[in-house]
């Protein structure tokens, strides 16, 4: 199903005469109600009735999110603020929290991409949804919440927390589908299984999670645990929340918002518009926002883009799940290399788990990468001929995806540390 | 129907339309609005012809239009109804009529317009009434159902009407826009451009705004009616004395 099959399977001319026309409208709009972006134009000689085509957004100057805190609280807003009708913000751990706003308009258009995302998920008017979301300025809460009232679905606004409350009223609401983060649905399934519940005594049949990275692996075991379908979703306050892309049933990436939003994917250390299907940092103009616009804002969020036809019916450019973020990014070697994609590889290969750690070394002048992986719990071969060529075998296809050569080094089941909140993946022992 | 890059034209050196982008779907109504001198005029007079575009894409039913005369534009189905009625006013009410045809003599030297007029007759029963009476002495609102009708006349998929409502009392505005929602229903597409913005986001399906010869906002009526900017410029709406407190 398609909450709005109009522009969810619009074809590829009718979407980029309207994406320029909505590029066009905020250009002219920013340049003339936001200072920053009209000094920002001016400085750089940027004429903005030169941006014909999309492909002319990569003569606009990026924005970051830095360039987002030297105008807090409300430097970036595009109306004044008696028309902002809510506003939300970042945690601000990392520094100065930043501030966005919504019109009454940019709720609606919200509220409705949300309900995109939401019915692409598998979410209907008869089911009971639990937003186990934060609710507050984290717009993670009030945006599911907005969409999921637009569906018609029941709504449950319990916000995260309270981990047994959670499955109490999941069981006596009958929730039928979960909305959280990937680690907190992963933490409610242990916590089933801890207090010996029996999931089937639960209705849950789907799960909409983003909000952080997550993998494959993690898909399957809450799907497995859960007994649900789960889908991945992502945004971000700075562009307007969760609603710029979200998967469907397929499930092999997610469905970007493109009538709402130009993305491109850059390489994060030239700053180059990279050609689809190659990894590199996530870039998003947003082209209906009224209160708080913004052009070319990095992500810092590492992705790939395909135009490749699903057979949901949706013609909208898919983009992979995150990958990573670009601060996680390694160079090795003068090669860009991403956790996430030795654990892609890991994925895939039999007798092995994703468990991992990088070793980074600089062996003389050249740099030197040892992957540690751990084995998988059912292999039961200690013979050294099958680990060998487990091994090598390993080293072949990480060679294959990332075209540089490492060392693999097996190790016992459970042996790598495990960590509470992020795993720590890399260990750099470069001094650069 | 109609799509339009990056239109930009003008009067001698001075620019009239910057990187205009915008387009009509089959059967929809669209709607331009914006203060005078805005450009809304020009840009209709673009996409007819009788102004030449500077440069930019025109795409009229999926033919490139650019550079092809006025009348030409009415031979594929376009036609304008100008800004200020602009009928013949030493004509009789029906030689109007008769004129407006004039595409369908060309093509067809048998053709005999009274169908096509009783047609209009009955939509517009006053026009009937008055069919002998010279145009000129027409009412402003009368003389606007006859330029309205006059387009009609050439059996367009596509209307332009500019600034329908000038000039004219509420209850003949309510007329025109009847016939304006009436054409819609019978499959004609319409772009309209009006300063009375609330009534034409009343009909339309989308609209856009323009300033300055740019377009600042575009969008669903519904989205431009709670649109501050446009309430505050074109509907009339005095947000700084509703805040007081």
């Amino acid at each position: 199903m398609l909450w709005e099959p109009k522009f969810e399977s619009m074809e590829r001319d009718e979407l980029e005469q309207l994406q320029l026309e909505k590029l066009q409208a905020t250009l002219n709009r920013v340049y003339m109600n936001v200072p920053f972006y009209h000094k920002r134009f001016d400085e750089l000689g940027i004429d903005i009735d030169s941006i014909g085509s999309i492909d002319d957004i990569r003569k606009l100057p990026f924005t970051t999110k830095d360039d987002l805190r030297q105008n807090y609280p409300y430097g970036l807003f595009a109306v004044p603020l008696r028309e902002v009708v809510r506003i939300h913000a970042s945690s601000g751990t990392t520094g100065l929290s930043t501030v966005v706003g919504y019109t009454k308009n940019d709720i609606r258009n919200w509220s409705n991409l949300i309900a995109r995302i939401l019915t692409a998920g598998g979410i209907t008017k008869d089911d009971v949804v639990q937003i186990s979301f934060n609710y507050g300025l984290f717009t993670g809460g009030f945006g599911h919440h907005y969409g999921a009232e637009r569906i018609g679905a029941s709504v449950i606004p319990i916000s995260s927390g309270n981990t047994n409350r959670q499955i109490k009223i999941m069981q006596d609401f009958r929730t039928t589908a979960l909305i959280c983060t990937p680690s907190y649905a992963m933490l409610i399934a242990d916590t089933i299984r801890e207090m010996g519940m029996n999931i089937n005594s639960l209705c849950l049949k789907y799960g909409l999670f983003g909000g952080e990275p997550w993998s494959e692996a993690m898909r399957n075991d809450i799907q497995d645990k859960l007994k649900i379908v789960a889908t991945d979703n992502y945004g971000l306050s700075e562009v307007m929340g969760p609603g710029v892309a979200g998967e469907c049933l397929e499930r092999n990436g997610l469905h970007i918002n493109e009538d709402h939003f130009i993305v491109e994917v850059i390489n994060p250390h030239t700053l180059e518009p990279l050609p689809l299907g190659e990894i590199g940092e996530l870039v998003i103009t947003t082209l209906t926002k009224e209160a708080f616009p913004v052009i070319r804002f990095r992500t810092r969020d590492l992705t790939k883009l395909t135009l490749e036809r699903c057979s949901c019916g949706r013609k909208f450019m898919k983009m992979s799940r995150v990958m990573g973020r670009t601060d996680d990014m390694l160079i090795i070697k003068g090669v860009n290399v991403f956790p996430s994609q030795i654990e892609h590889v890991l994925i895939n290969i039999e007798n092995v788990s994703p468990h991992y750690q990088i070793i980074v070394k600089r062996e003389g002048a050249i740099d030197a990468m040892e992957i540690q992986v751990e084995m998988s719990e059912n292999i039961f071969s200690d013979e050294m001929k099958v680990l060998e060529r487990l091994n090598k075998h390993i080293e072949q296809k990480i060679k294959e995806v990332l075209g540089i050569s490492c060392r693999v080094k097996l190790v016992e089941p459970k042996s790598l540390q495990r960590s509470e909140g992020k795993a720590k993946r890399v260990v750099d022992l470069r001094k650069i | 129907m109609l799509k339009i890059k990056n239109l930009e034209s003008g009067y001698g050196r001075s620019k009239a339309l910057k990187k205009i982008t915008m387009h009509v779907g089959r059967g929809e109504i669209v709607t331009i609005i914006g203060a005078n001198g805005a450009g809304k005029t020009t840009l209709l007079n673009t996409i007819s012809g009788l102004i030449s575009a500077w440069s930019g894409e025109v795409i009229f039913d999926n033919q490139n239009s650019i550079g092809i005369a006025p009348e030409k534009m009415i031979f594929m189905g376009c036609a304008l109804v100008p800004e200020g009625r602009q009928v013949f006013a030493a004509m009789t009410v029906k030689e109007n009529l008769i004129l407006g045809a004039c595409v369908k003599y060309i093509k067809d030297k048998k053709y005999n317009s009274q169908k096509d007029i009783e047609r209009i007759y009955e939509i517009l029963p006053i026009l009937k009434d008055r069919q002998n009476q010279l145009a000129g002495t027409l009412s402003g609102g009368e003389q606007q159902m006859l330029a309205i009708a006059r387009a009609m006349m050439s059996n367009p998929k596509f209307i332009m009407m500019d600034e329908p409502s000038m000039g004219l009392a509420p209850l003949i505005v309510r007329d025109i826009f009847n016939i304006i929602k009436r054409l819609r229903e019978e499959g004609t597409t319409i772009l309209l451009v009006e300063q009375n913005a609330k009534m034409a986001l009343g009909i339309a399906d989308r609209g856009y705004v323009i300033e300055t010869g740019r377009i600042i906002i575009q969008g669903l009526s519904d989205e431009l009616l709670t649109n501050k900017d446009v309430q505050r410029a074109y509907l009339g709406r005095d947000l700084d004395s509703e805040i007081k407190i």
